[in-house]
């Protein structure tokens, strides 16, 4: 080992032991959980057993488990869809009003995470300020049911986590080389062509680091569909959550949140290798 | 201050977990001008919480806690619990006769009730058109309050309405009868607003909801905003929920955890809890000691112990709890 890199192992050394102390090792104890027993009285009785991966394929928790992921990809499709434009806008604005923009764009996140939920509630409730408006503007009708509605449950999740994608997305467009454009124009493209044949490729990893952000995080999430869902709309998160603080049924719970990580290892070792590969067509590009 | 503060958190003789909001704010004081006794309250947010920490610790870092019943009972399975040593607790005489044999704890070995209850409808009078007196009301809402009904997301209580409504124990553990159940709240989901546990009540004020299953002392927090809100035990019944006060075996403060309890069970002190969160309290002479305009305004306040106890109590299902928490998550998961 040189010098160099027992240096900065060394340095590393505190950070790695706090998250394999507080991080690694609770984790990992926890999804052992998943190969024992349910106590009666509730807590663990430890023989090993198989039988909660088995009620995980149930076609019932299968069934979850689809409309979690319908929801969280539709969601990443409307984050995606709406973050590209804006983080396009930025990017392309004048270079010293760029961090203001972008400070805008992630203020939301400086209030609490509930609140902001808390305060989807508010706008899109039957006496809300949505349903308000109409009346004002003259609408006679029932007031729309918003609120507890898969809608609002993929709403509540672009909401929250759009600011990731369009930081994903604002960095790649970011470092893209403006000579690139510049090439592509000389050699006859439009705009249009430009931005399908060398913009958007070349900035395909941002939008995937982004896409499987907000995947991730929304396939998990159990507060979104508990408040603007109504809890009508049971998620995998929601079911992990019961079996922990409601059920007491922890082996049952650590089973399925091992699912849910092997899911998310599987999306982001897909992530890094279109990284990967995307970095080599821009090798190639870039001399 | 900050040194203040820190002797005192550890000079505490006792610590004891609570839900945040159910007890007097000064306790630490009064108890400590009453017994020279220092206390530190912590909060827990739910039983289940609560039982997550005393089950990784053995009950350790703890010496009274506060949880529902079948919580209680489950600690006393366990060996978690110490028996209550009556002889340092002279306010248990405060107690109805009925509160000291209930079905979990007959005799108060291990447990004394702090807060005691029912779960039923509470609903606007101003705007629904039939007044309900039954759990089908809620589960086969009549048109004009389709889309306007809520129901506990708890799975105990979610499951209970559908139980009394058949006519069954709210313990039941037949799979055929969990799965009649299912369907029927299946069924019911349909017309449902929300599944809510926590803001309910609100929903109502606001006029989101027009009638809503819910805990009576949490009916109440609706009263106190709109005085067209009213609350009924369905006539199949309701279950009793009870709230209450354990010594974790593990203490090394018995003698100061039972003077503790003694010090709840006073009257004044026990009227706290009714006059401030609006709960039933099973202390007969903290009851007797409320104003009546109190009971006028929320009436359910004044059922008395015997209509109280004509209703079952939740206990700890055991193995057959995997059996509702299957059927919730597929009446949840329903479309």
């Amino acid at each position: 080992m040189s010098y160099q890199s027992a240096r900065s192992n060394l340095l590393a050394a505190p950070a790695i032991a706090w998250l394999v102390v507080f991080m690694v090792a609770p984790c990992l104890l926890i999804l052992s959980y998943a190969f024992f027993e349910r106590g009666v009285w509730g807590g663990i009785e430890y023989t090993v057993t198989l039988e909660n991966f088995a009620r995980v394929v149930d076609p019932l928790y299968a069934k979850i488990f689809l409309t979690s992921a319908r929801i969280a990809g539709l969601a990443t499709l409307l984050a995606i869809l709406i973050a590209y434009p804006a983080a396009y806008a930025i990017s392309r604005a004048p270079r010293l009003r760029q961090p203001m923009l972008l400070f805008f764009a992630v203020l939301p996140f400086w209030s609490n995470y509930l609140i902001r939920t808390y305060a989807w509630m508010v706008l899109l409730n039957r006496e809300g300020l949505i349903n308000n408006l109409l009346r004002w503007f003259g609408y006679q009708g029932e007031p729309l049911s918003l609120l507890y509605t898969e809608s609002a449950v993929i709403i509540g999740l672009v909401y929250n986590y759009l600011p990731f994608v369009i930081l994903a997305i604002y960095s790649s467009l970011s470092r893209l080389n403006p000579e690139l454009m510049e090439a592509s124009r000389d050699l006859g493209g439009g705009p249009i062509r430009t931005f399908w044949r060398v913009t958007l490729p070349l900035t395909l990893p941002g939008v995937a680091a982004g896409g499987v952000f907000v995947f991730v995080l929304s396939i998990g999430n159990f507060v979104t569909p508990a408040l603007l869902g109504g809890g009508r709309f049971q998620m995998i998160g929601n079911v992990v959550y019961d079996q922990f603080l409601s059920a007491n049924d922890w082996p049952f719970g650590a089973a399925l949140g091992l699912v849910l990580i092997a899911i998310m290892i599987l999306l982001l070792m897909l992530q890094a290798r279109a990284t990967a590969h995307a970095s080599g067509e821009r090798a190639r590009v870039e001399p | 201050m900050l040194a203040g503060s820190l002797g005192a958190a550890h000079a505490a003789d006792l610590v004891i977990s609570n839900w945040d909001g159910y007890m007097a704010k000064d306790i630490a004081e009064t108890f400590k001008a009453a017994t020279g006794l220092e206390i530190e309250v912590v909060n827990h947010a739910t039983n289940e919480e609560i039982m997550g920490k005393l089950m990784a610790s053995q009950g350790k870092g703890y010496d009274i806690v506060f949880v529902s019943s079948p919580f209680a009972e489950i600690l006393n399975h366990q060996s978690l619990v110490e028996p209550l040593d009556k002889a340092a607790i002279p306010n248990l005489s405060n107690l109805y006769p009925e509160a000291a044999s209930l079905a979990y704890d007959p005799g108060n070995a291990y447990s004394v009730p702090y807060t005691w209850g029912t779960t039923g409808l509470c609903y606007r009078s101003d705007l629904v058109k039939t007044v309900p007196d039954s759990w089908m009301n809620l589960l086969a809402p009549s048109d004009d309050i389709k889309g306007k009904t809520t129901m506990l997301a708890t799975d105990r209580w979610l499951m209970a309405a559908g139980e009394l409504a058949k006519g069954y124990s709210v313990n039941e553990t037949d799979p055929a009868k969990i799965a009649e159940v299912k369907d029927l709240l299946i069924a019911a989901k349909k017309t449902l607003l929300a599944y809510d546990d926590t803001t309910f009540y609100s929903k109502l004020v606001s006029a989101e909801a027009s009638l809503v299953h819910a805990w009576d002392g949490w009916c109440n927090y609706g009263i106190t905003e709109n005085k067209d809100i009213k609350f009924v035990v369905p006539k199949e019944g309701s279950d009793l929920w009870v709230d209450t006060i354990v010594v974790m075996k593990g203490s090394e403060k018995k003698d100061a955890a039972m003077k503790f309890i003694n010090f709840i069970l006073d009257p004044t002190n026990h009227a706290w809890a009714a006059q401030n969160i609006l709960y039933k309290v099973p202390n007969k002479a903290a009851m007797e000691s409320l104003d009546k305009a109190l009971i006028e305004q929320y009436p359910n306040m004044g059922m008395t112990p015997a209509e109280l106890t004509k209703y079952e109590l939740l206990r700890d299902l055991g193995a057959a709890q995997k059996d509702y928490s299957r059927a919730v998550s597929e009446i949840k998961a329903s479309n």
